[in-house]
């Protein structure tokens, strides 16, 4: 059997490819164009999923997205929407949620069993005995959700792209598109979106069995294709808006960003069912969805049916039925009134019978309840929303047309911060006070009539125009005023239920009666208990029928329920498509190559990948034995690293000296030319912050490095503080753009000296020197640093010169046994030397009388960041000090580890381990720990709790712990 | 992603600026009291209403100063520190 009607003006589909695909097992033919649903809908197919909770058989409701009767899964997607997915060639769908197959579907049962199922069954039921509950919760947990996930999902790329336009026009229907028309024609960039595969909405379907709406699309949209003004993106859906106007734009391919100056939303409304016992049979649809079947895809939505109605769409609907072919019986009018003189005059002419102030009470269904047999028709009393039923009227029919009402498509409208009002003339929220550049227009706004959505359109462009600052006078107009175009309660109440309100979630009438009876009445909490609008449609269908509801059990306006937040994303968005790439950018240091060639294990170390150790392939090494090898090169002959990621600023200008002073701690005024000193930073509130090194390489030029996870954040501080304080400085940023190493050892000297004509011996360049030549043929600075050795050499050179200056020296060593070290050694090396690392060995609260830094404090200058609040500090006694400690010799009992607290005699938290390691060379475990300042002096022994509880004695020993080698008589 | 404007750069995303805390001005270290300077090291206001802050454009390293108001959601202004009359 086809449902499939002559070529009509305007439809979709191309009869000249013809395809064949799959559902359920069954061979079905379709064209191009054809969505999977109007292609089973043609070919007779009439029941095209179940539903989420009582397994009831379905078919179009909505035909536009709005429900989710028809959702299918191709083995590898889970969630196919069918009314708007193209069909394509050799497809094999299945309807999701059922246990064999969408006819048979074995938990059809369900629908039985719906009395001992009401509305919160789960939150209430199955918790006693608790030990079924196991049970039951695998039972529930089984039957819930739609769909299986695919495990085996292929990972598709979708791009992020970017687009800018002086107005943004969401839907492409009348209003839309005269509002891109008009925007365009004041040079405004315009970018008009649709979720339709193609544009024009109701002026696509909305025919009422005459051409004019037809007339009225092709000139708006051969206007707007000839407007170079405008990008017309159809298919694609507006996601959320986001603050200053930024609208994900969706579309299969992916998503396209788009900043816009000002927003119109033309977006439109969705048609809400009226609610009446089995409502939700196949056959029985909206009737915006038998106009689109018939219009778009010449498809007849059934032979002979029935229209119910509660508005004038409905009358309209019937004419477009009757337009082709389809016997239309009546139609069913819940309205007194009944619908305008002309509208119901060409009804009738066209044969079919008015029924004012009747209802369907009831539909009926087949023997196989897979379709609708009948219709139990009843006088309705608008007031109390009772059918009649000693008066009722049976009329056979296998299709039924509904038409109650409209909800606005306003989600944009919510998430841009409109306030929205109930307007009674219209029976809807409209806007009523909208943010600055966001505009509304069409039925989203209230405006029904046709002639006056397209001045309303116009009317909102030439406001945004205004807007973005041109001049236009504004087109006067006033809106024709229409027959309410929703009914304020199209619900049919009904003794036995099965009335549903939200086809998603299975929610019938008495549901909602049940939850305010439990006291969820409130809209919010209504939501949440009923699940009323959580199922996949989000409420599109639903909502303003649960408000209308609530609004009435309470018996308060509408407008006084309000509505629940209408959250991004407007509709269901693949994961794949708001999933980014992995994108983790990090930065190399010159050598970076050279590092992973020789076996370094190459760590984050903040933006920057570092070797943490070297262990070469083949060499066996075990990350201890490496770290504990590279340690002892550098104590007994040589070791190198890279420190290419120190911070390294250069702070020029008159000011230079003057700034530092007033930036760190320390004194650099007076500072010699060829000098360095320690730069200590703090915040205002005394904290340290950060350590480096300040050279004055000229009176009005300083070389400053930073602790290398501080390069950014120091750098932007003195960017602030210099035009805080109208300093005469200039600061570059050299941290990418020098690469820097460190040669140390007691061979190191011999190292260096092999490739500068720099003297480095004791006399020429002794500890603390800084001096300019040329290493291995390089322009380069040098600086003799104690770091990690009493011996050691800090060699920067421009980047690029990095990995040439690095492997001279490496070759230069070679016969000294020069090994590379990474960060690990650099750790214990430097705890050797009794050196804390700030923000490691310090936390945020530490100050440097607490961090034994006293030396660096000048407290006599004017002013430093800090000393107000130091001065502050010193007046106070001090709680605890950082300090160096050692485990007993020998010590091989559980190994306390960082952050294990230190333990006073009364079993009071007294302190904290900050660093601790086993040290090769000494033979001895050695740290740091905040101690109390009485147990910080030499030799002072304090006990630390190791993760297991157990207590490890310590003594507080003085740095570095080279001495601790001459006790031993080494 | 919101949008805020660098006095030196125009209307920039989000994604570029630093947020460096709220504007205060400093009491004078040498004649005000331990009290008046703690209050100022650690106190911040943080009822709604318009706040002076701090703010970084990283790209081309410029603090300037905004005035948002954090009631409304909006910034009212923003500029270099010390020029606001020049706006």
């Amino acid at each position: 059997m086809t449902s499939r009607i002559a070529k009509k003006r305007g439809e979709w589909i191309n009869r000249d490819k013809p395809l064949t695909f799959e559902y359920e097992g069954q061979q079905v033919q379709g064209y191009e164009g054809d969505t999977i649903s109007s292609a089973l809908w043609a070919n007779g197919i009439r029941v095209l999923g179940r539903s989420f909770k009582y397994h009831r058989a379905r078919g179009l409701l909505s035909f536009a997205n709005h429900d989710v009767n028809a959702l299918m899964t191709d083995g590898e997607d889970t969630n196919i929407r069918a009314d708007v997915w193209p069909v394509s060639h050799d497809m094999k769908l299945k309807a999701v949620n059922t246990d064999g197959g969408v006819i048979k579907d074995k938990n059809k049962y369900i629908d039985y069993l719906s009395p001992f199922l009401p509305v919160g069954f789960y939150y209430k039921t199955f918790y006693k005995p608790k030990r079924m509950f196991p049970f039951w919760e695998d039972k529930i947990r089984k039957a819930a959700g739609l769909g299986e996930v695919n495990f085996n999902y292929p990972r598709h790329i979708r791009p992020k792209r970017h687009a800018h336009c002086d107005v943004l026009v969401v839907g492409a229907g009348a209003a839309g598109l005269s509002a891109a028309l008009t925007a365009a024609a004041e040079g405004l960039s315009v970018i008009l979106v649709d979720e339709n595969r193609q544009a024009g909405g109701s002026l696509s379907y909305d025919y009422a069995g005459d051409q004019t709406s037809a007339d009225t699309l092709n000139t708006l949209l051969s206007e707007v294709e000839a407007n170079s003004n405008i990008r017309l993106i159809t298919d694609a859906y507006a996601g959320g808006y986001y603050t200053d106007h930024l609208v994900p734009i969706v579309e299969k391919s992916g998503i396209t960003k788009v900043r816009a100056q000002s927003v119109i939303v033309a977006t439109g409304v969705f048609e809400q069912p009226p609610v009446f016992r089995y409502n939700d049979l196949p056959g029985v649809m909206l009737g915006s969805a038998a106009q689109r079947l018939v219009h778009r895809y010449a498809v007849k939505p059934f032979e002979k049916g029935v229209v119910v109605t509660a508005n004038d769409h409905g009358y309209r609907t019937a004419l477009d039925l009757a337009s082709v072919g389809v016997e239309v019986v009546a139609v069913i009018d819940m309205r007194i009134s009944g619908a305008g003189q002309e509208l119901t005059q060409k009804v009738k002419d066209s044969g079919i019978s008015v029924h004012k102030g009747s209802c369907i009470y009831e539909a009926v269904p087949t023997g196989d309840k897979l379709g609708v047999k009948e219709v139990v028709v009843c006088p309705y009393n608008e007031n109390t929303a009772e059918a009649d039923t000693s008066r009722s009227v049976r009329l056979s029919c296998d299709g039924v047309a509904m038409s109650a009402g409209w909800a606005p498509a306003a989600a944009l409208l919510y998430q841009a911060g409109t306030k929205m009002g109930y307007d009674y003339d219209v029976e809807q929220f409209v806007p009523a006070q909208l943010p600055e550049g966001v505009f509304a227009a069409g039925k989203v706004n209230g405006v029904f009539d046709l002639k006056s959505r397209q001045q309303d359109g116009r009317r909102a462009a030439t406001e945004a125009a205004n807007y973005l600052g041109k001049v236009v006078q504004l087109e006067s107009f006033k809106a024709a005023s229409v027959n309410r175009p929703s009914h304020p309660y199209p619900i049919v109440n009904h003794s036995k239920g099965k009335n549903f309100v939200d086809f998603d979630e299975d929610i019938q009438v008495k549901d909602f009666i049940n939850a305010a009876k439990e006291g969820f009445d409130n809209i919010e909490l209504m939501k949440r208990f009923t699940t009323v609008g959580m199922g996949p449609s989000q409420g599109k269908h639903s909502n303003m029928n649960a408000i209308r509801i609530l609004a009435r059990i309470r018996q308060l306006p509408v407008e006084k329920i309000g509505t629940t937040t209408a959250r991004p994303f407007f509709h269901p968005t693949p994961i794949g498509h708001l999933g980014g790439r992995g994108f983790h950018p990090h930065r190399y240091t010159a050598m970076h190559q050279w590092h992973v060639d020789h076996g370094g294990e190459m760590m984050e170390a903040g933006v920057w990948m570092r070797p943490a150790y070297y262990a070469p392939a083949g060499s066996g090494l075990t990350a201890s034995e490496a770290v504990q090898q590279e340690t002892l090169a550098v104590r007994e002959s040589v070791g190198m690293i890279d420190g290419s990621t120190l911070g390294k600023i250069e702070v020029f200008g008159s000011d230079a000296g003057a700034f530092l002073e007033r930036f760190y701690t320390g004194k650099f005024a007076d500072q010699k030319v060829g000098g360095s000193r320690i730069a200590m930073l703090l915040d205002e509130a005394g904290v340290v912050s950060d350590d480096g090194v300040a050279v004055r390489m000229a009176e009005d030029q300083f070389y400053v490095s930073t602790n290398s996870s501080n390069a950014a954040t120091v750098y932007r501080e003195m960017q602030r503080y210099v035009q805080l304080w109208k300093m005469q400085v200039t600061l570059v940023n050299l941290t990418g753009a020098m690469a820097a190493m460190t040669v140390a050892g007691p061979k190191s000297r011999d190292v260096v000296a092999a490739l500068t004509e720099i003297d480095v011996s004791e006399a020429g360049m002794g500890k603390g020197a800084f001096r300019t030549g040329k290493v291995a043929g390089v322009d380069a600075r040098v600086m003799r640093v104690s770091f990690v050795a009493d011996l050691a050499f800090e060699i920067h050179v421009p980047y690029r010169a990095g990995l040439h200056v690095w492997k001279a020296l490496m070759e230069a060593g070679k016969s000294s046994g020069i090994r590379p070290f990474g960060t690990d050694a650099q750790r214990l090396l430097r705890l050797e030397m009794g050196h804390h690392l700030v923000s490691h060995d310090t936390d945020g609260l530490t100050n440097p009388f607490e961090a034994h830094s006293e030396s660096l404090v000048a407290m006599d200058k004017p002013f430093f960041i800090g000393q107000r609040s130091l001065k502050i500090l010193e007046k106070k006694p001090l709680n605890k000090k950082l300090t160096t400690f050692v485990l007993d010799p020998g010590f091989n009992g559980e190994m306390p580890n960082e952050c294990n607290l230190v333990i006073d005699s009364a079993s009071r938290i007294a302190g904290r381990v900050t660093s601790i390691s086993y040290s090769g060379y000494l033979d001895r475990h050695i740290g740091f720990a905040f101690v109390p300042p009485e147990q910080s002096h030499d030799g002072a022994r304090f006990q630390i709790r190791t993760d297991s509880g157990a207590m490890v004695s310590a003594t507080a020993c003085n740095a570095p712990f080279f001495h601790l080698l001459e006790s031993r008589g080494e | 992603m919101k949008l805020l404007q660098c006095p030196i750069n125009g209307i920039r995303p989000l994604s570029e600026f630093t947020y460096g805390g709220e504007y205060r001005d400093m009491p004078n270290p040498d004649t005000c009291s331990d009290k008046e300077w703690a209050a100022y090291v650690h106190y911040r206001h943080g009822a709604p209403g318009v706040k002076k802050e701090w703010w970084y454009h990283g790209p081309s390293g410029t603090w300037f100063i905004a005035e948002r108001d954090t009631m409304a959601d909006k910034v009212v202004r923003t500029y270099i520190a010390g020029q606001e009359e020049a706006k």
